[in-house]
């Protein structure tokens, strides 16, 4: 019982921190300074992101074969590969290098 | 996390902390998009890392709202499918990690930030708020790296005063500062072929 309470309060608050996002108003990040933030910003996300999935496994770091797919997925990138050849370099990099044993 | 023996008021800080990025994401998306009426409400059901992502990445504003609702729509759709099919189906599929899918994630954002890599400073703002992830990992509960790496980004937005059309273009306004500077989007288009997106902002 006490377990579906907290999920429900944890689903209310998952929520509401996308909401308080929405209601910050747009002009709040029309100027030339906000704008250069947002910029920054997602670059910093995008890089977080990444690096989050090639190395974190919960709150430690994992040298595994998702950092092969980070490699595999630079050098597509590199020759310019579309994006969905990117993804599956991604993903074919890391599952053959599970299957030769690097976990 | 209730599965490893975690009590339920732990599990619920520990998602909250997880979600606090969305507000950021929320907060971009709005300014971007500009939803009107229910489709705040929806959409911020949909503001995640992935939709976020796909919807930024683009130049166009009409491709910036077909990422949105097409990322944030297919990932709530499949995601909660094959939740269920894991559920039901259990061990009988085995461990996701051998079909690397773990690794597609990793290439799918190094793929959405490749593009704004086009200058010495995206380039080391990227390299630092990747140093910084990977040194907080195993500091902070899971998620916080991410704001930690939010936090540097936007220190280092305030105080830099750099070029503002090397990946670092307002998301507000894409086009604005390439009519001012180059009076039109033929660079814009000679980029896109190449899959770089010229002028795609943040």
């Amino acid at each position: 019982m006490s377990l579906w309470f907290w999920l429900l309060v944890a689903c209310a608050l998952a929520y509401a921190w996308k909401l308080v996002g929405y209601l910050v108003p747009a002009r709040f990040l029309e100027n030339p300074r906000m704008s250069r933030i947002a910029g920054t910003m997602t670059i910093g996300l995008l890089a977080s992101l990444t690096m989050v999935n090639a190395v974190a496994s919960g709150q430690s770091l994992a040298a595994d074969a998702r950092l092969g797919a980070l490699a595999a997925a630079a050098v597509a990138l590199a020759l310019r590969a579309p994006f969905l050849v990117v993804v599956l370099a991604g993903a074919g990099t890391a599952a053959l290098l599970r299957l030769l044993g690097w976990n | 996390m209730v599965g490893g023996g975690g009590s339920g008021i732990a599990a619920m800080s520990a998602a909250t902390l997880l979600g606090m990025r969305n507000g950021i994401y929320g907060m971009q998306l709005n300014a971007l998009l500009r939803p009107t009426g229910w489709r705040k409400y929806v959409g911020a059901q949909l503001t995640i890392d992935e939709s976020t992502a796909t919807s930024t990445g683009q130049a166009d504003p009409a491709e910036q709202r077909r990422g949105f609702w097409a990322a944030g729509i297919g990932i709530y759709v499949l995601w909660n499918l094959f939740t269920a099919v894991g559920a039901l189906a259990g061990a009988g599929l085995g461990d996701p990690r051998q079909w690397g899918l773990d690794g597609a994630a990793v290439a799918a954002f190094l793929a959405l930030l490749w593009p704004r890599l086009k200058g010495r400073e995206p380039v080391a703002i990227a390299v630092v708020c990747a140093v910084a992830t990977v040194i907080a990992v195993p500091f902070v509960p899971a998620g916080v790296p991410i704001l930690v790496a939010a936090v540097v980004a936007a220190v280092i937005g305030w105080f830099s005063h750099g070029r503002s059309d090397e990946g670092l273009e307002p998301d507000v306004d894409p086009y604005r500062e390439h009519h001012r500077h180059d009076g039109g989007h033929g660079g814009r288009h000679d980029g896109g072929h190449h899959g770089t997106v010229p002028g795609a902002g943040a």
